[in-house]
């Protein structure tokens, strides 16, 4: 009985803490598989959690506090763009620049905010019905927050606009080889554009969750590295929303268990764990026979210019 | 304008298809296109011809919308066209085929076609476009599978995909940038059961090619381009190869080669039962075993894909072998690394000229002794040596007639021509005891290929063992002392070139084994 409620406890915080990282990582999926590599996932969602707690503390509304995270990740991953798409800038460096920039600039406007009490916070819900399933309903449909089941059943939409729709033949397209589209009439720049400020949205609200929902308070650098993890788990994933949904519960189970063990083991070791099995994920998808169907799109991170040799 | 022009034979009720009217494009350095003026009519294939670099490509991209013109003015149908994007040339009833196709290798078939269509369904695009591409490839009998995905197929199904890509838009003008290259000659005979269906409805086709004999059978109308200008335009009639061939390069170019006969030594290069895999991990090669004697071209033919890369790639130490043995000049170097294969002197033409050639952003002169840079005199103590760099390379540019504009310019702006001869100039200058050579005039114009393959005849002549892999029969047949066909990983038979029938070596690149094959190889 010890060993069944632990399991269920753990299922039920690894997803809770599941919930940014999956909204990361269906962001970074739409980016990238349109060719454009954001690293600024960090920036954006500690942006996105700083904005939420801000607007639902002086609102007392935590949707409202989401929404204007979606704003402000949207908005942060524009200037992305901007510079990766239209200027042709370097994307890992103008997206490092975003991360580090969120992070000081989130810093800096919270100031003041730290150790607040946030009254409004984004309520947990039980389905009815399905929550009174023994051992999987107190799992997966109690004590979560409305992003969870939106998250997943944003994970199934954008899977289908990417493989089922003329839309996802584009954005795909454009990320595999962008020449190919644009000789075949496709905007390269436009598809671009909007795949990177989708995924801003979704990383907004991502970080967003952490401050009015997961933990109601602001904390500086609060998102405690989710945005690198995101990066990883989109290749771990390996652009595919749906897999991105077990790989955002692993990630956040081991997230959790990282402060389960926090008797036993030093802290700054727990801390480690998530980046250290990151590393060990993606040094074992470098390997096996499906290594083709799992690579990154064919034109990540290189700009495109019309008729260059 | 140089050379004559014919007066294009006044259509009175039907304009041009397309007339481009005094483009001109200029490139940094270059003017790519000089006051072109090219018209394509209702129902005719017209050849455009030129050497590397003569601006085909250029003006093709302009017609296509890739390129916007400096200046000049380009007409459709008898309206004036402002063609600013791909997508507005579509809407033109323009389509083309690149040189280098334009496809998502990762796509299926169907994807690749319904990207960007007018018209598909926004949930399922891909099955909603099969069943037309089904039709489409019927009635012109352009066979593929919708659902296969395209890094699958072979090069002339690609071909065909990107065919019904502009045929499903609607293209009553086709442009084929170089169609044949990556063709087999059956596949190639194909195609020109495509056009002549396609001309019958109409369609115009504009086909660049550097092969004449195929332009000649195949087009009605020649127009021929030196240096970003129009030399003429001629009916494919009147005029035959000789001429073509003059008004290209604007010199007489020999089609004969003159070869002595072949004296063999010694085997300079054995390979005995070889295995390797390809990219991915299914076996590409399965016992494979020949020689190369000094002073012999051995002849690697057969359909690409059936491991002819694999096999250059492990000869030249760039791929593992699983099983058997290279000997290079008597010395095992089975899975040796490439420096050392080249420091014994085996020279490496590689197939992927841009990829593997050259390093494209470096300078000519550093990419001339990119193989010997780490020896003097280029180097001493660790140091380059400028002054000895510059007047090898100054060697260099002469002999092999490399047209550069400096020895300092980037190698990737130099034309494929010119990017071989300096790979060639690289590779043969040490006096290498083994070439290997991979599609070595892939792409190039008569002149290139003339020269190109008089320098692997003078190998020869001095006594260095030849092996020659290539696609072009035609060039196998003419260079080769022996030839060998690969099929599937395995070699069907050697025979020498005094006694092969084009049939005999046709059967076994469709995997006919020749009786005595094992005798000959080891
Ligand atoms: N994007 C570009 N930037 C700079 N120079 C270019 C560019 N494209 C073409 N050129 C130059 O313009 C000239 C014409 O090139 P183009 O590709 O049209 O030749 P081509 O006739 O198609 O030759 P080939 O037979 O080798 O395909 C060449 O000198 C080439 O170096
Ligand atoms: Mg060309």
């Amino acid at each position: 009985m010890v060993w069944a409620d632990w399991l269920v406890s753990t299922v039920s915080r690894a997803l809770a803490f599941g919930v940014p990282l999956l909204w990361g990582t269906l962001g970074e999926i739409s980016a990238e598989r349109s060719g454009v590599i954001n690293l600024g996932v960090e920036g954006m969602m500690i942006l996105g959690a700083f904005t939420a707690f801000a607007v639902a503390f002086q609102t007392g509304s935590p949707g409202l506090g989401l929404l204007a995270a979606a704003g402000v990740g949207g908005v942060a991953a524009l200037f992305h763009a901007f510079l990766s798409v239209t200027l042709r800038a370097n994307q890992y460096v103008s997206g490092l620049a975003l991360s580090i920039f969120g992070l000081g600039l989130a810093g800096l406007l919270g100031r003041g905010w730290e150790g607040k009490p946030l009254a409004a916070t984004l309520p947990s819900l039980a389905l009815p019905g399905l929550s009174r399933i023994p051992v999987v309903g107190p799992m997966l449909f109690q004590n979560q927050t409305v992003l969870t089941y939106i998250g997943i059943v944003l994970a199934f939409l954008l899977w289908l606009l990417l493989f089922r729709t003329r839309w996802g033949v584009a954005i795909r397209s454009v990320g595999e080889s962008p020449a190919t589209a644009d000789a075949l009439g496709i905007n390269v720049t436009l598809v671009r554009y909007l795949c990177v400020v989708f995924g801003g949205l979704l990383a907004g609200v991502g970080g967003g969750y952490l401050s009015v929902a997961y933990r109601p308070a602001w904390t500086e650098g609060m998102t405690a590295g989710m945005g690198w993890i995101v990066i990883a788990l989109t290749i771990f994933a390996a652009w595919d929303p749906l897999q991105a949904i077990w790989g955002a519960l692993f990630f956040g189970a081991l997230y959790h268990l990282s402060y389960r063990l926090q008797a036993f083991l030093a802290p700054e070791l727990l801390k480690l764990m998530p980046y250290l099995f990151a590393v060990v994920v993606l040094a074992l998808s470098g390997f096996g026979g499906a290594r083709w169907r799992r690579r990154a799109p064919g034109a990540l991170g290189v700009p495109y210019v019309r008729g260059e040799r | 304008m140089v050379g004559r022009l014919h007066a294009p034979t006044p259509l009175p009720s039907r304009p041009a298809l397309v007339l481009l009217k005094d483009i001109t494009k200029r490139f940094p350095g270059v003017v790519a296109n000089d006051r072109v003026t090219f018209e394509l009519r209702p129902g005719e294939v017209h050849a455009l011809l030129g050497e590397n670099g003569a601006g085909k490509t250029t003006l093709m991209n302009i017609l296509y919308g890739l390129y916007r013109p400096d200046s000049g003015e380009i007409w459709v149908k008898g309206r004036r066209a402002d063609i600013r994007s791909p997508r507005d040339a579509i809407r033109w009833g323009i389509g083309m085929v690149h040189q280098h196709f334009k496809l998502v290798l990762p796509h299926t078939v169907a994807e690749n076609v319904a990207l960007g269509l007018a018209g598909t369904p926004f949930w399922a695009p891909a099955r909603a476009v099969a069943q037309k591409i089904r039709e489409l490839s019927q009635r012109y009998g352009l066979p593929v599978d919708p659902d296969r995905r395209v890094w699958e197929l072979s090069a002339g199904e690609q071909q065909r995909v990107e065919i019904l890509k502009a045929l499903i838009r609607g293209a009553e003008v086709l442009i084929l940038d170089e169609p044949t290259s990556v063709l087999t000659p059956q596949e190639a005979q194909e195609l020109f059961k495509v056009l002549s269906r396609m001309k019958e409805d109409g369609h115009g086709i504009i086909f660049i090619s550097h092969k004449l004999d195929e332009v000649l059978s195949v087009a009605d109308r020649i127009t021929v381009m030196r240096r970003g200008r129009v030399v003429g335009t001629v009916l494919a009639q009147e005029t035959n190869k000789t001429e073509l061939a003059r008004m290209m390069v604007g010199r007489e170019v020999v089609f004969r080669l003159t070869k002595s006969t072949c004296q063999p030594g010694e085997a300079a290069l054995r390979v005995q039962d070889l295995y390797a895999r390809n990219d991915r991990g299914l076996w590409a090669l399965k016992g494979v075993s020949f020689h190369v004697c000094r002073g012999e071209i051995l002849g690697i033919a057969g359909v690409a894909g059936n491991g002819q890369r694999e096999l250059v790639e492990v000869l030249t130490g760039l791929r593992r072998a699983e099983r058997g043995k290279i000997l290079l000049l008597g010395r095992e170097v089975t899975n040796r690394s490439p420096r050392l294969l080249s420091d014994l002197g085996c020279a490496h033409v590689p197939e992927e000229r841009i990829r593997m050639g050259i390093v494209p952003a470096l300078p000519v002169e550093e990419n001339l002794i990119l193989k010997r840079h780490h020896r003097p005199p280029f180097c001493w103590r660790g140091l380059l040596r400028p002054r000895a760099i510059r007047s090898f390379a100054h060697r260099a540019v002469e002999e092999y007639a490399i047209l550069t504009p400096s020895l300092r310019t980037p190698a990737k702006l130099l034309s494929g021509g010119n990017i071989q001869r300096l790979i060639l100039a690289r590779e043969l200058s040490g006096r290498p005891a083994v070439v290997i050579a991979a599609h070595p005039t892939y792409g190039l114009d008569v002149g290139a290929t003339e020269q190109i393959r008089q320098l692997l005849l003078r190998q020869r002549e001095e006594g260095a063992a030849v092996l020659l892999v290539s696609e072009d029969l035609e060039e196998i047949l003419e260079l080769s002392d022996r030839i060998a066909v690969m099929f599937r990983g395995e070699i069907m038979g050697i025979v020498s070139a005094g006694e092969a029938s084009l049939e005999e070596i046709g059967l076994m690149m469709a995997g006919e084994r020749r009786s005595p094959v094992r005798s000959e190889g080891t």
